[in-house]
C-alpha cells in the first residue's frame, strides 16, 4: 500500500536557479534587449556538451588502446619522426584557447552591461576562428610532409595511427569552428545565449586538451 | 485533466506542411513513430529471412520459391548456397539487432514518451533528434542496399569476426562491398544513437517540470535514461572499430589482419594486425547492447505490471539501483563472448566472474517482479500478458547464461545451437515481448484508438507457446552437439535431430503467421479502433494526464506541476484506487482510512 502523502513539489535548488524563463544565464544585453531575457534559456546545453565530451572521450579512448593493442602484436611497427609543424599547430591551438577565453570574458561582460561596446564583441571570436583554420591547414602541411617522405596511411601501422588519430582529431576541430561561426553569428544579432557561449568554449577547450593528448601519444609510440 | 501550472510554457509553432509535420519532423513524438515504423518494417524483414533459413535447415533440399529473386549467385535452381545461408544469417542477426531490438524500445517508445513522462514540451535538441532517425535511416537503406549490389550481402555473422571480415572479396561473397556497406550502416547507425543518447539523457537531467525529482520519474524514464548512459559508451566504441574495418578493406591497413595470412591459396598483403582486437573492441559493444535491449523493456514491464496489479513495486528505488548495476557491471562482462577466442585463460576467469555477478541484479529484479506480483489482482489484459510474458522469456533464458558464464561449460556449448536458444529467449524474444507489451499499452495515447484486446490476447498465446516451441528445443539441440552456424546436417551423429529442427521450422511459420494478426489489429486499430479516452488503464504518470493524442507541445501550452510519486496505487482519492503524479488531492492511505 502506498504511503505518500500530499507534499510540496521539491524542485532541486541547481534547476530552480538556473533554468526556466530566464535563469541567471540569460545575462541582458548592454544596450538592455529584453529578447534575451525573455527567451526561454534552457541549461541543455551546458549539460550536453559534457554529454559530447563524454562520446568522443570514449571514441578516442578506443582508438588508444586499438594502437597500444596494435604496436604489442606484432614487430612490425616502425617509428617515425612526428613533423615538426606539430608543435607550431600546437601552439596556435593553444593561442586560440586563449583568444577563446578572451572573448568569453569580453562578450560575458558586454551582455552582462559591464562593459561599453568599444570593439565587437565577435572580435576576439574571429581571432580564435582564424588560429582555428590555421591549426587545420598546418595539419594538412604535415600530413604533406609525411607523403613527401613515403610514410602513406598503410605504409606501416604506426603511419596508419599518425593518419587515423590526426584526422579524426581535424575533424572535431572542424565541428567546433562550426560551433564558433554559429556562436558568432548570435553574437551579431544579439541573440546569443549565455549557456550556448560557455558550450562552445567548453568544446573548444576540450579538442584543445584532447590534442595535447594525441601530441603526447603521437610522439611516444609513433 | 489535473491541475497544471499557471506558467505559460514557451511555444514552438508547430509545423504546417506535411513534409515538416510527417517527414522531417522536430516532434519527438513524430519521430518516435517514426522510429517505431522502421523497427516494424525491420522485424518483419528479419522475420522473413528467419523463415527461409529455417525452411532450408528443415528441409535442405527445398527448392524455395522466389528465392533466386533475392540472390541471383545464392540461389541457382532456388536451392539455398551455404553461403548464401551465412548472408541470410548476417542479415537476420544485424537487422534485428540494430534496428528491431534496439530501435523499437529505446528509441521509439523513448522518443514519444520520455519527454511527456518528465513533463516538457520536446526533446532539448529537437534537430539532432530528427537526424538520430534519418540517419538511422539511412543506415538501414544502406544495409538492405547490400541485397542488391555485387555478389549480395556478407556472410561474416553479425558479430563480423576479423580477419575474414577485413581481406575483402577473397574470403567469399559479400565480404568485399557487403562488408563495406556492413561497416557503414553500422558507423551511420552508431551516429544516430549517440545523437538519441544526448537527447534522452539531457531531457531527463534538465527538462524536469517542477516536483519532479529524479525519484519521481516512472521507472520507463529511468530505464531509458540508464539505456542512454550505455548506449553513449557501447556506441562510442563501435564507430571507431567500424571505421579501422573500412580501412583494412580499402586503404590496405592492417588493424585486423595479421602476417602471412594465406585465404583461398592467396597470401594477404597484410602485416601484424590483431584479429583479438576487433573482437575485443567489438564485445565492448556488444554485451552492453544486450542490456541496451533488455533496460527499456524492464522499464516498460514493470510500467505495465504496476498498471495492472494496481500497486507498485516492492522498492522503486531498489529497482532502479539494479538496473544501474546491470549498466555498470556490463562492461565488465563481454569478454564472456571470447571464452574460446584464444585469450588469455585467466581473462576467461575473470571476465567469468562478474558475468555470474551481473546475475544478482537480474534475479532481483525478476524477484521484486513477482513479489510484488504475488497477491495482487492482475488485471488481464494483452499488454499484461505480455509482460508477464517477458519475465517468463527472461527468466528461462537467463537460466541458461549462468551455464555459459562458466568458460569450462562454455568451451562445449560455444559453437552449439544452446547459445542460440540461449541469446534469443533472454534478450531477443524478451525483448519482442517488451515491445508488445509497450504497444499494447501505449497505443491508445499515440494513436487515440483502442486496440482489440481480445486479437492481442489470441496474438499473445500463440507468440508465447510458438517461442517456447522453437527456442526450448534449441537447447535441447546444443546439448546434443548440434553446431550452429551449419546450413545443413549432413553429419550422421546429426541425421535423428532433423525432425527437431523439422519441428522447430514449423513452430517458427506459425508464430511468425500469428504476428501478422498483431499486424492486423496494429493497422486496423489505427484507423478503425473505438476512440481511446484520455485515461483508459486508470494509470499515474505525466502521459496519462495529457489529452489523447497529446497535442503538439504536449501539455497544452502549460507545465504541471508533480505532487506524488510515479505509481500512487491502491489509495482513496475522489478518482478511485489512484491518484496521477500531477494531482494536488491528498493521498489517503488504507491505514489512515481505518
Amino acid at each position: 500500500m502506498a504511503t505518500t502523502v500530499h507534499e510540496p513539489p521539491k524542485i532541486e535548488p541547481r534547476r530552480q536557479r538556473e533554468s526556466g524563463n530566464g535563469g541567471w544565464r540569460n545575462l541582458v544585453p548592454a544596450d538592455r534587449d529584453r529578447h534575451a531575457v525573455e527567451d526561454y534559456s534552457p541549461p541543455p546545453a551546458s549539460t550536453g556538451i559534457w554529454v559530447v565530451v563524454y562520446a568522443i572521450t570514449m571514441t578516442f579512448a578506443a582508438l588508444t588502446s586499438a594502437l597500444i593493442v596494435r604496436k604489442g602484436s606484432s614487430l612490425d611497427w616502425q617509428h617515425f619522426t612526428l613533423p615538426s609543424i606539430l608543435y607550431f599547430n600546437t601552439v596556435l591551438l593553444l593561442g586560440s584557447s586563449v583568444a577563446l577565453e578572451i572573448s568569453r570574458r569580453r562578450v560575458a561582460a558586454f551582455m552582462g552591461g559591464i562593459a561599453t561596446p568599444r570593439e565587437s564583441p565577435a572580435r576576439w571570436l574571429y581571432i580564435t576562428l582564424v588560429f582555428g583554420l590555421l591549426f587545420v591547414i598546418g595539419q594538412y602541411v604535415a600530413w604533406a610532409r609525411l607523403s613527401a617522405e613515403g610514410l602513406y596511411l598503410a605504409t606501416n601501422p604506426s603511419s596508419s595511427f599518425f593518419y587515423l588519430l590526426t584526422a579524426a582529431h581535424v575533424l572535431h576541430v572542424l565541428g567546433g569552428l562550426g560551433g564558433l561561426l554559429y556562436v558568432i553569428g548570435k553574437v551579431r544579432k544579439s541573440e546569443l545565449r549565455r549557456s550556448t557561449l560557455d558550450a562552445a568554449s567548453r568544446y573548444w577547450h576540450f579538442v584543445d586538451v584532447l590534442w595535447l593528448y594525441l601530441l603526447f601519444l603521437l610522439w611516444m609510440k609513433v | 485533466m489535473h491541475d497544471m501550472s499557471a506558467h505559460a510554457v514557451q511555444h514552438h509553432a508547430p509545423p504546417q506542411g506535411f513534409i515538416r509535420k510527417h517527414i522531417f519532423s522536430l516532434d519527438h513524438k513524430v519521430i518516435g513513430k517514426q522510429y517505431y515504423g522502421l523497427a516494424l518494417v525491420a522485424v518483419f524483414v528479419g522475420m522473413v529471412l528467419s523463415w527461409i533459413m529455417r525452411l532450408h535447415l528443415g528441409w535442405t533440399s527445398l527448392a524455395i520459391p522466389g528465392l533466386h529473386l533475392l540472390s541471383k549467385n545464392g540461389a541457382p535452381g532456388n536451392l539455398m548456397t551455404p553461403e548464401y545461408y551465412l548472408q541470410l544469417m548476417t542479415m537476420h542477426g544485424t537487422i534485428m539487432v540494430f534496428f528491431v531490438l534496439t530501435t523499437a524500445p529505446f528509441a521509439a517508445f523513448g522518443n514519444f514518451f520520455l519527454p511527456i513522462q518528465v513533463g516538457a514540451e520536446d526533446m532539448p535538441f529537437p534537430r539532432f533528434n530528427m537526424m538520430s532517425f534519418w540517419v538511422t535511416f539511412v543506415a538501414f537503406v544502406v544495409l538492405i542496399s547490400s541485397f542488391f549490389v555485387g555478389d549480395g550481402p556478407t556472410l561474416g555473422g553479425w558479430t563480423q569476426y576479423a580477419p575474414l571480415s577485413a581481406v575483402g572479396a577473397v574470403s567469399g561473397p559479400g565480404q568485399g562491398l557487403g562488408v563495406i556497406l556492413w561497416a557503414t550502416s553500422i558507423a551511420l547507425f552508431c551516429v544516430g544513437q549517440l545523437l538519441g543518447a544526448l537527447n534522452f539523457i539531457t531531457t531527463t537531467l534538465d527538462l524536469r517540470v517542477k516536483g519532479m525529482s529524479l525519484m519521481r520519474l516512472p521507472l520507463t524514464a529511468w530505464a531509458w535514461f540508464i539505456t542512454s548512459c550505455m548506449g553513449l559508451t557501447a556506441f562510442a566504441v563501435l564507430m571507431p572499430a567500424c571505421i579501422l574495418l573500412i580501412l583494412d578493406q580499402v586503404a590496405g591497413t592492417s588493424f585486423f589482419v595479421p602476417s602471412n595470412l594465406v585465404i583461398n591459396d592467396q597470401l594477404q598483403p597484410h602485416s601484424g594486425g590483431s584479429t583479438l582486437l576487433w573482437q575485443h573492441l567489438f564485445w565492448f559493444f556488444g554485451h552492453p547492447e544486450v542490456y541496451i535491449a533488455i533496460v527499456p523493456g524492464m522499464g516498460i514491464v514493470s510500467h505495465v505490471l504496476i498498471t495492472n496489479m494496481r500497486r507498485p513495486l516492492l522498492s522503486h528505488r531498489v529497482m532502479i539501483g539494479c538496473m544501474a548495476a546491470i549498466a555498470v557491471l556490463s562492461y565488465m562482462v563481454y569478454g564472456h563472448h571470447m571464452f574460446v577466442s584464444g585469450m588469455n585463460p585467466f581473462s576467461s576467469l575473470a571476465f567469468s566472474f562478474p558475468t555470474l555477478v551481473i546475475t544478482i541484479p537480474a534475479t532481483i529484479i525478476v524477484l521484486m517482479w513477482i513479489g510484488s506480483l504475488y497477491g495482487s489482482k492482475l488485471r488481464i489484459s494483452a499488454a499484461s500478458l505480455f509482460a508477464l510474458g517477458f519475465v517468463s522469456m527472461f527468466v528461462s533464458g537467463g537460466v541458461s547464461g549462468f551455464f555459459l558464464a562458466q568458460p569450462s561449460i562454455d568451451i562445449m556449448l560455444h559453437a552449439t545451437y544452446f547459445v542460440v536458444g540461449h541469446f534469443h529467449m533472454v534478450m531477443a524474444v524478451a525483448a519482442i515481448f517488451g515491445i508488445f507489451a509497450g504497444t499494447y499499452f501505449w497505443f491508445p495515447k499515440m494513436t487515440g484508438r483502442m486496440m482489440n484486446e481480445t486479437l492481442g490476447k489470441v496474438h499473445f498465446w500463440f507468440s508465447f507457446v510458438g517461442t517456447y516451441c522453437i527456442f526450448m528445443p534449441f537447447h535441447y539441440l546444443g546439448i546434443a552437439g548440434n553446431v550452429r552456424r551449419y546450413q545443413a546436417f549432413v553429419n550422421e551423429y546429426l541425421q535423428p535431430l532433423l525432425p527437431v529442427h523439422r519441428f522447430i521450422t514449423v513452430a517458427a511459420l506459425v508464430t511468425g503467421a500469428a504476428q501478422f494478426i498483431f499486424l492486423y489489429n496494429l493497422i486496423h486499430s489505427r484507423f478503425w479502433g473505438k476512440p481511446a479516452p484520455d485515461n483508459p488503464w486508470e494509470a499515474t504518470s505525466l502521459e496519462w494526464s495529457t489529452s489523447t493524442p497529446p497535442p503538439f507541445d504536449n501539455f497544452g501550452g502549460k507545465h504541471p506541476v508533480v505532487y506524488h510519486d510515479p505509481y500512487q496505487y491502491g489509495v482513496g482519492s475522489s478518482t478511485g484506487d489512484y491518484v496521477m503524479q500531477n494531482s494536488p488531492e491528498q493521498v489517503v492511505t488504507e491505514h489512515e482510512e481505518e
